[in-house]
This record gives C-alpha cells, structure tokens and sequence, in this order.
C-alpha cells in the first residue's frame, strides 16, 4: 500500500472474516443475513409494485413479471413434465430469484459504502452457508417429491438401468449438494475476488469487462441452479417404465 | 454501527468454509420467501396468465368455428346464387321462343291475309274479264248480225 500514491478506500481485500452475531451458543454470519434482507426487501418490492391492478392487456412492470414468470415457468415444465410442475414452480421459482437477485445485488450495490464492524456485506451467494443452505432444500425437495409420489419404490432409481449403478447413484447424493452448493458460492466468491483484485491494482475501468463478466457468470449460474433443481425434482417424481 | 456487533468476545475465527447457524437459518429464510413469492408473484401472475392464455385459446376457437359458419354461408349463397342465374336463363330462353312463335304466327298470319286478298282480287279480275267477254261477244254477235242483214237486204 505504501507504494501507491493515494488511499484507495473501497479497495480491501477481505477473505473470509465475517459480522458474528451470537444467539446462545450460536453464531450467525451478520452480514449475511442484512445483505439478503435488503435483497429480499427489493425483490418483494419489486413484485408488489409489479403484480398491482394486473389486468389481461399487460402494461409496464407486469410484463417484466410475467416475462419471469414464463422463464421459470419453461425451467419447471420443461424438466418436470406438464403433471407436476406447478407444485416445483415457486420453489424453483424462489431459488431463481434469490440467487439472481444476490447475485446481481451483490456486483451492482454498492456495499462498500456501509462500513460494518468485522467483514463486509456483497453477495448472499457468496457465503457457504447460503448455498449450503439451499442446495440441503434442493436434496430435501426431490426426496420429497419422489417419496410423496412413488413411496419407497422411489429407491427403485438407485438400481435403474441396472443394479450396478447403486453405489454410483449413493454417492450421486452426497454428490448433488456438494456440487450445486459449490459452483454458485465458488463462482461469486472468485467473481467478487477477481473484481476486488483488478479494483485493488488498477481502480478504473480495467475491473469493467471482468465486472460484465461476472454480470453474465451471475445471471447463468442462477439459471444453472434452478434448472438442476428442476431437473433433480423431475427425476424424483420421473415414472419408471 | 457498533450496535451491530452482537457477539461477545470468544468469537470464532471465521474463513471462507466456516458453517454455523446461518446454514439452517438461510433454509429457513429461503423456504419463508418461496411461499411469500408463491402468494405474492407466482399464483397471481399465474393466474393472470393462464387467464389470458385460456381467453386466446377460447377466442381462436370461437373465431375459427365462426370461420366455418361464413365458409358454410358463402358456400350457400353461391349455391343460391347459381340456381337464381339459371332461372334467369330459362326465363329469358323461354321469353325468346314465345318472340319466335309469336312473329312466326303473325307472320303466317299476314301471308295467309295477302294470299285471301290475293286470290280475291284475281277472281274478281276474272269474273269482270268473264263479264266483259260475254258483253263484248254480244256487241260482236250484234254487231255481226246487223252486218249480215244489211249485206242481205242489199
């Protein structure tokens, strides 16, 4: 730092210091929690500004939604099938949003200007326990849908095609978390570091083409999410023949 | 923003892979916000659009079927159309053939007219020539006789 002519206040790396809060013996990453209330704040907003007086000729905002709406409606239908897509449709739906929102909020807010006692607000998604979090309810939700649906035939896909596949098909569950947790919070977070790298060296314009990359990463890994959601949930509730 | 700090001292270490109570939390917040979202966007605007699909589903429908009506009723009408065209057709053929006759007959009639006067005038010239043949024949009989009596009495 002491090389360089001026302070570059927006400029700090941070890795992996967090805002504790403590309930009980339990501690809770703070900052996580206010950057994804914000972000929840925003998105509800948006969506009650945009579903109010929706009429059948569509006007301003609604169509932004219903544009939404449509998009997680194909991710839904096209992975579970026209029977049962409308019970997934708010959960793959819900997942979209708040990663996309995190996401985008997390490169486009900018948090820096709130300062915070220990570590700093960005991306929800940037955080394991987030994407832990839901890749645990994606894992919860298709055993769900196929134990609700086909009881404990639902196993019988553990030995489809063949019985060989077993120990492959145990390990696939430990598998699905792991990686959807990991690929989100390890896109964002290199995201977050590669931008906050380029911003520490060089603080104009250079970081840009890296931040509109990471807009588009952003957006995909959001759209990834919710897809393999959908398509774990289609494989639940998927009928063998 | 002190006030934010709400943990004790004895906090953790932290890093990047550290797992603590905002896991179950953050599932609990995620699964709040999927039914907030489901009674705030995804069943309203669902509704709404399936309303509307379901409007231009039934509209198409409609128009089609009343498609089918006018294709029916133009069909009818052509069908009407051509029947009426050839009706004109047979009256005007017959009104032509009544002309024909008529002239024919009249025609006929008027030859008929000319050959009766015809006919009349001829046998009247006759009879007058008849006439005066016989009144000349006298003259000349008269005549003839006289010439002989005076040759006689001579």
């Amino acid at each position: 730092m002491a090389l360089l002519p001026f302070p570059l206040p927006f400029a700090e790396l941070e890795v992996g210091h967090h805002l504790y809060w403590q309930i009980g013996d339990l501690y809770l990453h703070g900052q996580v929690f206010l950057s994804s209330w914000i972000l929840i704040g925003i998105l509800l907003a948006f969506v009650l500004v945009g579903t109010r007086g929706m009429k059948r000729d569509p006007m301003g905002l609604q169509n932004l939604l219903e544009f939404l709406w449509n998009f997680i409606r194909d991710i839904a239908r096209d992975n579970i099938g026209e029977k049962y897509y409308r019970d997934w449709l708010p959960f793959i739906g819900t997942l979209f949003l708040f990663i996309f929102v995190s996401n985008w909020g997390g490169a486009l807010i900018p948090w820096k200007v709130i300062e915070l006692p220990d570590g700093e607000l960005g991306a929800p998604t940037a955080d394991i326990n987030t994407t832990v979090a839901m890749a645990l309810l994606v894992s919860l939700a298709y055993f769900y849908a196929g134990l609700s649906r086909k009881g404990l035939r639902f196993f019988e896909l553990y030995v489809e095609p063949t019985p060989i596949m077993l120990p492959f098909k145990i390990i696939e569950e430990f598998t699905k978390p792991l990686s959807l947790s990991f690929r989100l919070f390890g896109n964002i977070l290199a995201d977050e570091l590669a931008v906050g790298v380029l911003v520490y060296l060089v603080p104009l314009i250079v970081p840009l083409p890296v931040m509109l990359l990471g807009l588009f990463t952003s957006a995909i890994q959001a759209l990834i999410f919710a897809t393999l959601t959908a398509f774990y949930i289609g494989e639940g509730l998927h009928e063998a023949h | 923003m002190t006030w934010l700090l709400l943990a004790e001292a004895g906090v953790p270490e932290g890093g990047l892979f550290d797992l603590d109570a905002t896991l179950p939390l953050m599932a609990v917040q995620v699964v709040l916000l999927t039914f907030l979202l489901n009674a705030l966007f995804f069943r309203p605007v669902g509704k709404v659009v399936e309303e509307r699909e379901g409007f231009i589903s039934t509209s198409r429908a409609d128009a089609k079927q009343k498609l089918a009506e006018v294709e029916k009723l133009e069909a009818d009408l052509a069908e009407q159309l051509k029947g009426a065209r050839q009706a004109a057709q047979a009256v005007i053929t017959e009104a032509e053939q009544e002309v024909d006759r008529l002239y024919r007959e009249a025609l006929a009639q008027a030859e008929a007219e000319a050959n009766r006067s015809k006919e009349e005038s001829r046998r009247a010239i006759e009879t007058e020539r008849e006439s005066a043949r016989t009144q000349l024949q006298g003259q000349v009989d008269q005549l003839s006789s006289t010439i002989i009596n005076r040759l006689l009495a001579a």
